[in-house]
């Protein structure tokens, strides 16, 4: 399975991230999974005429190209024209070979938030008219339409996350190349399921604090993120707290709140980001699935009932309280 | 009679390149420098709140994701007037470094080193072993140091959560605090690293490379038994003659970074044959020959303006021209080492002047130079004591905030007005190296290197214009924001 990547809109952490993979070599566990790297422009060889011809066997088909993935913003403007990224070389905006690739391959890849939904580039007054692949924003459509189907029927897939782990990437391809990538594996915004179907909150080490509600104040400290610092933990869709990132990170373990960043609209959550907005002292954005009632209910008791040892080391920013050793009843 | 000829897309560089070129009597007259995308971030960065800067400046760029939030960070802490305390500023400084050691391996291994690989080489007597070793996606050597490269980006993981995009690096200090089983295992991390730089890319403890001090002496170090990259790369250059091709503006500006508890590891400053005082307010941002709309004179970035227009007439990129005193001036890893006095450094601009085996050099140099100090920094933390201080919130007020990331001097401006940033201007190391031409018709630090090349207007380029351009190691993202 021969695989194209191209990169508009976007700032190419999705590329950077990949090359962080922790299986080897990334590039042996590509030719490992079967998959063949046509052309990158960060690390294939050619370059400038070569590269140009090779995109240009790509779009009229003399190359078939059986996965096209797409990284960074779909850029429309200045007024539809697509002039704020032309592919180098050349006078075409970069939109036009996009459109006329994914219309020949057999499946197209949106690798990150930006080419999926928009993303970062597309916050603000959105001064580029940037979009995803097959959404702007929550809304289906983007630079190729609702009705995008590939030559499978499948829709545009996407990896979003703001940037993807590189396994969601890898594993998205493998799968691909293995021929074990139905429409049954994609969630309702086309993620894949193997990752879109778990919580950020699943497996956050902060769990205890969040069971007491024991929240930090401000940054540093170890309590929970969600009830002041922002943390969408609880409604994000990812793995990043089971899979974790460079080793033994993720957004939570560095301390600072996760902002959803898989999600549609990511970039523009209409409060500060690391500020949890609330109505009458009660976070608007309850956990996934979670009653309002049940949610407040719960926090009073669990508030009531937080040992002195998760309140005070919520605070601090190491442990105050190592928590008691119970002895087996002889 | 010349001939123009564009070409497109560089690759192997961080973002969109492309470059006209007008040829006469075989060699390059003028090269025009274009960065084809833009994406607007200081408008998008217009009227939020300061605090989200730093969601969405490490999202200019995936490979100075750090450098910008350190940027950004710094620039708030301005603004604030705070400082970290010291565990704050010794974490700042680690995240930094990490990232800026690992671009300058990926630059190395991943970006400049396949085009010697390339066919154009065939016939030399090297050319079969580079191929072997430096070929894109299956040389021996990329296959090597993707590994090393994600262990070592593991400090990361500790230190900052993830990368890229972090928002562990804060004005007050780090979100992250470590404590002594986790200093212990970035403690293990750094020495493993050591390890793979020792065998792999040098041949030699890092002290040795960081105390070479002149041209012969990296010469007679060459000379003897070890192996290492750096080796075969010294042999190429000499071999392609590489210390004579590239040369720029020989102007030199770093605004230094790494915060020690008195001034700097690598202070701030500007060479020019001679150290001269860095003089910040003698920045300005000329537009005459980049698509935005002019608003006067070339502003200083405290007072600029990103104001795009479809188009303009004379204007050919997408970068703003960055000049220091109405200078163009080169930044970057060898430019940092040039500023510092690293003799090294200052012994392979004497004679020719920067040359694309300087700048190599100067990266790998920084390898063995950063490392040791991030071990010290790690020594330097103090589980316990504070991490991070909240910075108070103002409404009216302005800052700035300069850095080094790995291809050169990175600054942030802020100004807020009402509690909002009402301008945030950035200009980044390629902005300096890669720029256009100014209202002078001053050509860009790429576009002097360029000019004099041998070209062809119809034969493949030349391998020795793709060393020039990645030789800056130049990141486009940032570069156009």
């Amino acid at each position: 399975m021969n695989l194209l990547w191209l990169q508009s809109g976007g700032c190419g952490g999705c590329t950077l991230s990949w090359l962080g993979s922790e299986h080897g070599s990334l590039f042996r566990e590509l030719a490992d999974e079967g998959i063949d790297l046509l052309w990158h422009p960060s690390v294939s060889e050619a370059g400038v005429d070569e590269a140009r011809e090779l995109i240009e066997q790509c779009a009229d088909g003399r190359t078939a190209v059986d996965v096209l993935c797409i990284e960074g913003s779909l850029l429309r403007g200045p007024r539809g024209t697509g002039g704020f990224h032309r592919f180098g070389g050349g006078a075409r905006p970069m939109i036009d070979w996009v459109r006329q690739i994914a219309a020949r391959a057999q499946h197209v890849v949106a690798v990150g938030s930006c080419s999926s939904w928009g993303g970062i580039t597309a916050a603000g007054m959105n001064p580029t008219d940037a979009c995803g692949l097959q959404y702007d924003g929550e809304a289906t459509g983007g630079l190729l339409g609702p009705d995008f189907r590939d030559r499978t029927g499948l829709p545009v897939i996407n990896v979003a996350g703001c940037p993807p782990h590189p396994d969601w990437i890898t594993e998205t391809l493998a799968a691909l190349a293995h021929g074990k990538l139905g429409a049954q594996h994609l969630d309702e915004y086309g993620r894949p399921r193997f990752y879109a179907d778990q919580l950020v909150h699943h497996g956050c080490p902060r769990n205890e604090y969040y069971e007491f509600k024991a929240s930090a104040s401000r940054h540093s400290e170890q309590g929970c993120l969600m009830e002041q610092l922002g943390c969408k933990g609880t409604q994000a869709h990812a793995d990043c707290n089971q899979r974790l990132w460079n080793g033994e990170g993720s957004c939570l373990r560095g301390g600072y709140a996760c902002i959803r960043c898989t999600d549609p609209g990511f970039e523009e959550p209409g409060h500060p980001f690391t500020t949890t907005p609330k109505v009458a002292g009660i976070p608007l954005g309850l956990p996934a699935d979670m009653p309002k009632a049940w949610f407040i209910a719960l926090a009073a008791l669990s508030k009531s009932a937080t040992p002195a040892r998760v309140r005070e080391n919520a605070h601090s920013d190491h442990l105050l309280r190592a928590p008691s050793v119970k002895r087996t009843k002889r | 009679m010349s001939t123009r000829r564009i070409v497109g897309p560089f690759n192997r560089v961080e973002g969109d390149l492309e470059i006209t070129l007008d040829i006469a009597d075989g060699k390059i007259a003028a090269a025009y420098v274009n960065s084809p995308l833009y994406r607007g971030f200081e408008q998008i960065l217009q009227g939020k709140l300061p605090a989200d800067a730093l969601v969405l400046v490490p999202r200019i760029c995936g490979i100075c994701s750090v450098a910008q939030s350190a940027a950004s960070a710094l620039a708030l802490a301005d603004a604030a007037g705070i400082e970290p305390p010291q565990n704050g500023r010794l974490a700042a400084n680690l995240t930094l470094a990490t990232e800026n050691l690992a671009d300058h391996l990926t630059h190395f291994y991943l970006f400049f080193m396949p085009d010697f690989a390339r066919a154009d080489y065939a016939g030399r007597p090297w050319h079969a072993a580079t191929t072997e070793r430096f070929r894109a996606t299956v040389g021996s050597a990329p296959n090597q140091v993707l590994p090393a490269r994600a262990r070592f980006m593991q400090m990361m993981g500790l230190l900052a959560g993830k990368w890229p995009h972090t928002l562990a690096v804060q004005p007050g200090g780090s979100t992250r605090p470590l404590q002594s089983s986790e200093i212990f295992r970035l403690h293990r991390t750094l020495r493993e690293f050591r390890e793979f730089l020792e065998a792999v890319t040098f041949g030699a403890k890092l002290e040795e490379i960081a105390a070479l001090a002149s041209r012969a002496g990296l010469e007679a170090w060459r000379e003897k038994a070890g192996g290492g990259d750096l080796r075969t790369f010294l042999a190429i250059a000499g071999d392609l003659d590489l210390w004579h091709l590239g040369r720029g503006t020989d102007r030199f500006m770093s605004y230094g970074c790494y915060r020690e508890e008195n001034g700097r590891l690598f202070p701030p400053g500007l060479w020019h044959g001679a150290a001269a005082t860095l003089d910040i307010a003698a920045i300005r941002e000329d537009i005459t020959h980049a698509w935005y709309a002019a608003a006067g004179l070339p502003q200083h970035p405290a007072e600029g303006s990103t104001l795009p227009v479809a188009e303009k007439d004379g204007a050919y990129s997408w970068c703003k021209a960055p000049r220091l005193a109405g200078q163009v001036v080169e930044t970057g890893a060898l430019a940092r080492q040039v500023v510092a006095g690293h003799p090294l450094a200052r012994d392979m601009i004497e004679g020719y002047g920067a040359s694309v085996a300087a700048r190599v050099v100067a990266r790998l140099l920084e390898l063995a130079l950063v490392l040791p100090a991030m071990e010290r920094w790690l020594a330097e933390l103090a589980p316990g004591e504070p991490w991070c201080i909240t910075a108070p919130a103002a409404d009216e007020t302005s800052g700035v905030g300069l850095i080094e990331a790995a291809r050169g001097s990175l600054g942030h401006w802020i100004t807020v007005r009402r509690g909002r940033i009402h301008n945030y201007q950035i200009v980044a190391p390629t902005t300096w190296n890669f720029s256009p031409r100014d209202s002078a018709g001053q050509p860009g630090a790429l576009e002097q290197a360029l000019a004099g090349l041998p070209a062809s207007a119809t034969e493949p380029l030349p391998a020795a214009i793709h060393h020039v351009v990645r030789s800056f190691d130049p990141c486009m993202v940032c570069t156009v924001h």
